[in-house]
């Protein structure tokens, strides 16, 4: 028999050759661990894959589980897009900003927020204090709205919009900002972030309770099949579950059972499964790991494909597809020796393009020490036009499926995944996991684990805890003007003063009406939007009736 | 003698928690009792912690940029209340120039990206104030 002798082969290698080698020279003494800490074997071959099917498990790129890619010509037909992630200060700045890069021939946008915009709070409010244009660009109302996108037709291009929470008030002036420009909402295309789960579980930008928060999504799933039927409803994000800490296999499950929740929550408000899930993407982090990261990226295709046909019973192909945008790892990038952290990204960017991802985003050198300067937001661009174009990665198909090891891994990152879908839907499902702390427990063991090996010295860390330098000079870096706080505060003041009062408040107790009953919460902060009422008084209106969601604080 | 006690803060709208988290757990582990505020706490609740839960010590844990507003507002808080021998110290992404101008403000401890969880818990145990025989 094949297998056995196969099997007989190995034996005697490891008899007649591994042994003299090992007692000649041992091993060097380190956990041959992946960097969440999952053990790695000296060898693969093809007995750790005798229960591999390929038809079954891999198939070719194109066709059902999509483990080897979604497009049957991988890269060849149409590259990741590279989309770069910015935002800071005013509207004006930002907007200044993506004129360039659209000048450059970039043709998507990506929006970053301020924090008092992500925690749906004006710049008046006494948690701003400081925070205000910092993190991301300031965006208080339509009139910002109007600025940030003022000269780009939206019509031309697509917007990516990092915003969870207050996504519903944010897109609201986006497509009162297209009807201003006279830009039909059936062709606008471009993704909100919208999820609303990862907040809870991980980054922590929540405002209202899970299930009311759950609500928002579901209106916007049925807005938009009816009215933006182009748009990306929901990027379920991993990224920020393994920035918290996650391991890699945690991250690709609490995201994907996540998913999970989010067409389950959609076909229970009473939505044909097939009308609403191909607009569902996802986002996952590209860390250090490279084989275990490119076996996650290969796992998600897999099971995704796996839980809409067969749980849901979708039917169209687009539903068993996943999409998904990648990030270099923001947690992996090191304070000391930065230019250090271009490799790491460059390796992590090549998992990510060997995984399939179909856009990325790759992180700049100096991303531990503040946001990126112009000059290392280039470079980090220069780093995915590098691989796109002279690697040579980009000219076949998933180049390195059939691996014995990569295959081994991508089998077990399934397994491992199907066992917390298990657990958490025993749990009743993911808001159920959420309100008993299930996930946030399990990231913030994963997070502390880490942190030992790496005070352990079992995990190193170039820079940081071996390879020390200590004479270091420094790397420039970027300063946000502190003015725009100031700036945005007049402006407000203005606002409030020539806006038509009356209208904003009949805005307001509508949505407050909408969100005691069961309309579509998306019509009535269109109508907000419109009469300028702020990110934070729509949010303040919600609040009034749900309430506010706050965590236990756990250690 | 008493255990040190710790106030680990996060103040602002930022919610990434691994850090505060993190340390709160090693300086647990290295002994200290160590309360967790949770997140978005203005620099009053802050003070109002430390002086409720009679603190030696408050690690603030801050990534969004907010540091220059935030942390002189705190160590005003603390004098006026009389806090002024509470040992602050401050973890997350601060620019070299800011550094002395937090040290000029009273923040005693200042630590960046990769800092050793050894050399905080050291840090906190040379500087913090003496401390009480319990009677």
């Amino acid at each position: 028999m094949k297998g056995a002798t196969a099997a007989t082969a190995r034996q005697r290698w490891e008899r007649e050759v591994l042994e003299p080698a090992l007692a000649k020279a041992p091993e060097r003494s380190v956990p041959f661990t992946t960097i969440s800490g999952r053990s790695i074997e000296r060898l693969y071959s093809p007995e750790d894959l005798s229960s591999l099917d390929y038809q079954r498990d891999l198939n070719h790129p194109g066709q059902f589980p999509y483990t080897r890619g979604i497009h049957p010509t991988g890269y060849r037909g149409k590259l990741w897009t590279m989309r770069q992630f910015a935002g800071f200060g005013t509207p004006e700045e930002t907007n200044e900003r993506y004129k360039t890069l659209l000048a450059a021939g970039g043709t998507g946008l990506s929006v970053a927020f301020d924090l008092p915009t992500l925690m749906g709070r004006d710049p008046d409010h006494e948690l701003s204090l400081g925070e205000v244009g910092k993190c991301g660009v300031s965006i208080v109302s339509l009139a910002d709205m109007e600025r940030l996108f003022e000269g780009i037709s939206l019509r031309d291009i697509t917007t990516s919009m990092t915003i969870n929470s207050p996504a519903p008030m944010i897109f609201a002036m986006y497509l009162a900002v297209a009807e201003k420009q006279g830009a039909d909402w059936q062709a606008l295309s471009g993704t909100i972030q919208n999820d609303i789960l990862k907040e809870f579980i991980a980054q922590k930008e929540y405002i209202f309770p899970p299930r009311e928060s759950m609500r928002l999504i579901t209106d916007i799933f049925a807005f938009c099949a009816r009215e933006v039927p182009r748009w990306n409803t929901v990027s379920v994000s991993g990224y920020h579950i393994r920035e918290a800490g996650s391991t890699a296999l945690q991250e690709l499950a609490f995201t994907l059972r996540d998913g999970i929740e989010y067409i389950q929550y959609g076909i229970d408000a009473g939505l044909d499964v097939d009308d609403f899930a191909p607009r569902i993407s996802f986002f996952f982090n590209s860390h250090s790991d490279f084989f275990e990261e490119i076996a996650k990226f290969r796992a998600a295709r897999k099971l995704w494909a796996g839980v809409m046909r067969d749980r849901f019973g979708a039917k169209d192909e687009r539903s068993w597809k996943l999409r998904f945008h990648t990030q270099t790892a923001g947690v992996s990038l090191t304070a000391q020796q930065p230019y250090n952290n271009v490799v790491r990204t460059a390796l992590q960017a090549l998992a990510a393009v060997l995984g399939g991802t179909n856009s990325l985003h790759t992180n700049s050198l100096d991303e531990a020490l503040a946001l990126p300067t112009a000059e290392a937001a280039t470079l980090a661009l220069r780093t995915q036009q590098i691989l796109a174009h002279e690697s040579g990665v980009a000219n076949t198909v998933d180049p390195l499926g059939g691996s014995w090891f990569l295959e081994r891994l991508t089998l077990d990152m399934e397994q491992g995944a199907k066992h917390y879908f298990e657990t958490i839907d025993k749990l009743g499902g993911m808001v159920e996991a959420i309100e008993q702390g299930f996930p946030q427990r399990e990231i913030a063991e994963a997070s502390y684990k880490f942190q030992q090996a790496v005070e352990r010295r079992d995990k190193v860390i170039v820079g940081v805890n071996d390879f020390v330098q200590e004479d270091e000079a420094p790397v420039p870096i970027l300063y946000i003007d502190e003015t725009t706080a100031e700036r945005q505060l007049t402006r407000l003041t203005e606002l409030k003063r020539t806006r038509d009062a009356g209208a904003v408040a009949r805005s307001l107790d509508a949505l407050r009406e909408a969100a005691r009953g069961t309309a579509n919460t998306m019509y009535l902060l269109l109508d907000c939007a419109r009469a300028y009422a702020t990110v934070g008084e729509m949010c303040d209106a919600l609040r009034d009736v749900w309430g506010e969601y706050e965590e236990e604080p756990l250690i | 003698m008493k255990k040190i006690r710790v106030v680990i803060a996060k103040p602002g709208l930022d919610g990434h928690d691994r850090g505060a988290k993190v340390i709160a757990r090693a300086l647990r582990d290295a002994g200290m009792e160590v309360i967790y505020t949770g997140l978005r706490q203005t620099p009053e609740q802050i003070v109002a912690a430390a002086l409720q839960e009679d603190a030696d010590v408050i690690g603030l844990s801050i990534l969004s940029g907010a540091h220059m507003h935030i942390c002189p507002r705190l160590m005003d808080l603390l004098k006026e209340k009389g806090l002024d021998d509470v040992l602050v110290v401050v973890g997350g992404i601060i620019p070299d120039v800011d550094i002395p101008k937090l040290q000029d403000a009273g923040i005693k401890g200042i630590f960046l990206p990769g800092t050793p969880m050894q050399d905080i818990i050291t840090f906190i145990t040379e500087h913090v104030r003496p401390r009480v025989e319990q009677v």
